[in-house]
């Protein structure tokens, strides 16, 4: 295609006359309490979930030193179980889900080449009610936390046996940012849906928008479950209902099934932008497109699929007919098809790249090594038999934490290192942000490899202490030295974004030669996301661009020396 | 890495940031080689590091054997992966400026690793289903057992009676935070269940308040006990021994306290701890009236 056709296409006068008007928003700290622009709601959403994430590492920390020693007395039983409460809770709603949330909004407008989200006002409410829902959770410390886990068991979770406000606040927490997803999702959908730049078909669609889209989806099925079960549990509790309780009648089973409904998907739900933002991280560091990307969206579709007809693989040990548990199990293996097609896709990416070594890239070969080692995990879980004696045990702590710390989280610090300079206009430090990389790597490995041997010999989870003949305390000790590293591996990045605010080198539109549109904007991009919308022609429209641009000085340069020679000879 | 080096693009620079990358993966190998080396070498007085526990009971054993199975595919997956991915990373790591093969996938390539997952699924569902018999269903009690120790007439829904139906039927009741076990000539223990040796042992497990979960590892798996439900397993012990393990299910503040242990002893000890057992329970209870008349006259009650 020639220049001219391809300046004349992007030049289409509809996108140049008629720029969707941006609301002009109050500067200073006004202007980010009643923004609507969905870059700051997004950076909005980040920080805040990082601030969560830390909330929850320090009760990871808690927990683990509690555990480092066998009989160990520093955490009372009741305060140990609160711990662990607020732990899984804060990590799974209030910080991977909602960090999500804040990548999504960020960068979709930007990748698609869209202006705004569909529904600005829309995207700060579901902002505020995430907020909220972790305020109101959070205060609960002061009064009584909830102690029946993340996954509130009934009865365990009943007023009987969980009579203090906390366990509502858990509920209320559920309400809040459930709707905050909920109303997110609707928002991203349509977003994805309708605001693509001209030339972008679902073919073209960069695919951490796939996933975003994909996940969006799967929170407007799933969420619905869990917002009617802990309404009932509200009324169970507070109202003389018996949907849950046994003694009048209830089914504590019916409340596992509602509850991993809703839950499994969200374990997919965590880990899919992931998927996203490894796709996009891979190819742009192997200096290659990506393997297979049709093969990569149409899986992502598929994990989503199964994804919801699984959930009782968590029931495993729970009074359920044998034929039940065997079609879940063959139905949780299925998943491993479209996983696995996944990281083969990616190994392959890197295949004859020309691979540029930076920190975004080693946390996303972090991600690859420990997510296929939870993803194998994961697949014994599903053989029933062999989750009988795992279940419920150390050996599952560590299988989660391999797809979700090395998995979401690795994913997260890999797209944090990426997209933080289109976010700030500053570079992150790389010498702070591989030595953040592996104080993780070996943090992590150190932490969890080993709980799968706990497990195995025996050590169930949710115990506050464990005696000193279970032979148990060299493993722990070894783990929670490992969570510390891990910590500070942690810390080094929160360092790495603190100075490089300031001091950050410059990154400038386009620092790590992109292959999708937001890298085609300033950094940190003006309110309107875009003085052009560009035409899009392919999968990666940054490359496109940058030949465009290449050819266009090509004959700048060749012009201008002709007419340089043309003035000697004359 | 400096700064200065890694701002300068001379060819030095370049070599030494190879050169310390090569370190950094070879820092990676030898780290995993020594995790890998501490779990199997490191001293243990049990098993369980890399498989689960066995050896009490034949179910507990056949789930050894087909985590063993599974453990050794998953293990060949991961290195193969893994490796393949450690190097790629080395043989094409780039240089600056240089773009990768402009290669957009495969088809034939990615339609046969598709099925060949597909495959090793479906390999490891045979595999599953040829050992579910064994683990879901009851073994035979030894032959020495009598019929009268076997309890009551075996019967339930969804669990296969043991051949030739002779079981002890022990009813598991857990409750905040201890297990009670009723056994079939109506005595009953807490915290310690007593069984026979040979004798195939079927649970009736129920809940008085919250969900627990039963968990002896050498004897098998975990089953829940859930209020309104009666959840089951079973077991059978080959030789005279003790077997702990503790609820598997988030019970209350306690939890990490509720211990079971079950105690394996020859048929006719098991007889005479049963009967004593049974004995002392109704002395106990006849002696519950003169306790009480005792305590109301001393003002206690």
């Amino acid at each position: 295609m020639s220049v001219h056709a391809g300046t004349a296409r992007r030049a289409a006068p509809e996108i140049l006359l008629r720029p969707r008007r941006v609301a002009e928003e109050p500067s200073g700290w006004l202007g980010w309490l009643t923004t609507t622009d969905h870059k700051r709601i997004g950076i909005l959403y980040i920080t805040t979930s990082i601030v969560f994430f830390l909330l929850g590492g320090v009760e990871a920390l808690l927990m683990r030193t509690q555990l480092a020693t066998p009989d160990n007395s520093l955490i009372a039983p009741q305060a140990y179980n609160q711990i662990l409460t607020m732990h899984g809770t804060t990590m799974v709603f209030l910080f991977v889900v909602p960090i999500w949330a804040g990548f999504a909004n960020y960068l979709v407008p930007l990748q698609i080449g869209a202006r705004d989200m569909a529904f600005p006002r829309l995207n700060a409410l579901s902002y505020w009610l995430f907020l909220f829902g972790g305020v109101v959770f959070y205060v609960s410390m002061f009064f009584a936390p909830p102690e029946a886990g993340w996954f509130s068991y009934t009865p365990l979770s009943n007023r009987v046996y969980s009579p203090t406000g906390g366990q509502d606040a858990w509920i209320f927490l559920i309400h809040l940012t459930g709707i905050a997803s909920i109303l997110g999702a609707i928002n991203l959908v349509v977003t994805i849906a309708n605001m693509r730049a001209p030339g972008m078909g679902w073919g073209r669609l960069p695919l951490f928008c796939w996933s975003a889209f994909t996940q969006a989806i799967m929170l407007i099925v799933a969420l619905p479950a869990i917002a009617a079960a802990v309404t009932m549990l509200l009324t169970d509790r507070h109202f003389g209902t018996c949907y849950f309780d046994p003694t009048c009648g209830g089914s504590p089973l019916l409340w596992q099934h509602l509850f991993w409904f809703f839950g499994h998907p969200e374990v997919y739900i965590m880990i899919l932008p992931g998927f996203g933002v490894i796709s996009e991280v891979l190819p742009v560091f192997a200096r290659k497109p990506i393997f297979g990307y049709k093969a990569i969206a149409a899986s992502t579709i598929g994990i989503a699929f199964l994804s919801m007809l699984v959930w009782a693989h968590h029931m495993f040990t729970a009074p359920i007919a044998t034929v039940v548990l065997a079609f879940f199990m063959l139905s949780s293996m299925t998943i491993a098809i479209p996983t696995g097609v996944k990281v083969l896709n990616w190994v392959a990416t890197l295949w004859r790249g020309s691979i540029n070594f930076k920190t975004p890239l080693y946390f996303a070969c972090g991600f690859l090594v420990l997510f296929t080692l939870g993803g194998i995990t994961g697949v014994m879980l599903a053989i029933f038999p062999i989750d009988w004696q795992v279940h419920g045990s150390y050996f599952v702590v560590a299988h989660f934490h391999f797809v979700l710390v090395a998995g979401a989280v690795s994913a997260i610090m890999a797209g944090l290192y990426y997209w933080f300079p289109k976010m700030t206009g500053r570079m992150l430090s790389e010498r702070l942000g591989k030595a953040s990389f592996w104080f993780q790597f070996v943090g992590f490995v150190m932490t969890f490899l080993i709980q799968h041997a706990l497990g195995l010999s025996g050590m169930p989870r949710r115990v506050y202490t464990y005696s000193a003949s279970s032979g148990w305390g060299t493993d722990n000790l070894i783990s929670t030295i490992g969570s510390y590293i891990l910590a500070i591996g942690v810390l080094l990045t929160v360092l790495n974004v603190v100075l490089s605010l300031k001091n950050g080198r410059r990154a400038g539109n386009d620092p790590w030669k992109g292959n999708t549109l937001e890298w085609f904007t300033p950094s940190p991009p003006p309110p309107h996301n875009f003085d052009v919308i560009p035409v899009v022609r392919s999968v990666e429209p940054m490359r496109d661009i940058r030949a465009d641009l290449r050819r266009e000085r090509v004959g700048t340069t060749a012009l201008q020396s002709a007419t340089a020679r043309g003035a000697d000879a004359r | 890495m400096s700064g200065v080096v890694a701002g300068a693009p001379d060819r030095l620079g370049q070599r030494r940031r190879r050169e310390e990358a090569c370190r950094a993966w070879d820092g990676l190998a030898i780290l995993l080689v020594a995790v890998l080396v501490e779990m199997v070498a490191a001293p243990r007085a049990r098993a369980g590091v890399l498989t689960p526990e066995s050896g009490g009971s034949p179910n507990a054993d056949r789930i050894h054997s087909l985590y063993t199975v599974v453990l050794a595919i998953g293990l060949v997956i991961f290195f193969g992966v893994a490796g393949t991915l450690v190097v790629f990373l080395w043989r094409y790591r780039g240089r600056r400026g240089r773009e990768g093969a402009q290669i957009r996938g495969n088809t034939r390539l990615e339609i046969g690793w598709t099925v060949a997952a597909a495959l090793i699924l479906v390999v490891l569902a045979g595999l599953t289903f040829a050992q579910l018999h064994g683990i879901v269903t009851p073994a035979a009690s030894a032959e020495d057992i009598a019929a009268e120790q076997s309890g009551a007439l075996y019967a339930t829904v969804d669990q296969p009676a043991p051949p030739g139906g002779k079981a002890l039927r022990v009813t598991v009741t857990g409750r905040q935070y201890v297990w009670r076990f009723d056994y079939p000539n109506g005595a009953y223990s807490y915290e310690e269940l007593v069984v026979p040796v040979g004798a195939t042992v079927v649970l009736r497990l129920r809940s008085a308040d919250v969900a627990h979960s039963w968990w002896i590892p050498k004897l098998g798996g975990k089953a829940d006990a859930i209020p309104g439900y009666t959840n089951r397993t079973w077991f059978k012990v080959s030789r005279a021994g003790v077997f702990t393990g503790q609820c598997a299910e988030l019970c209350g503040r306690n939890h990490a306290d509720m211990i079971a242990t079950v105690r394996a002893v020859a048929p006719f000890e098991y007889e005479a701890w049963v009967a004593r057992q049974k004995r002392e329970i109704q002395q106990a209870e006849r002696s519950v009236p003169a306790l009480r008349e005792r305590l109301k006259r001393d003002g206690e009650l």
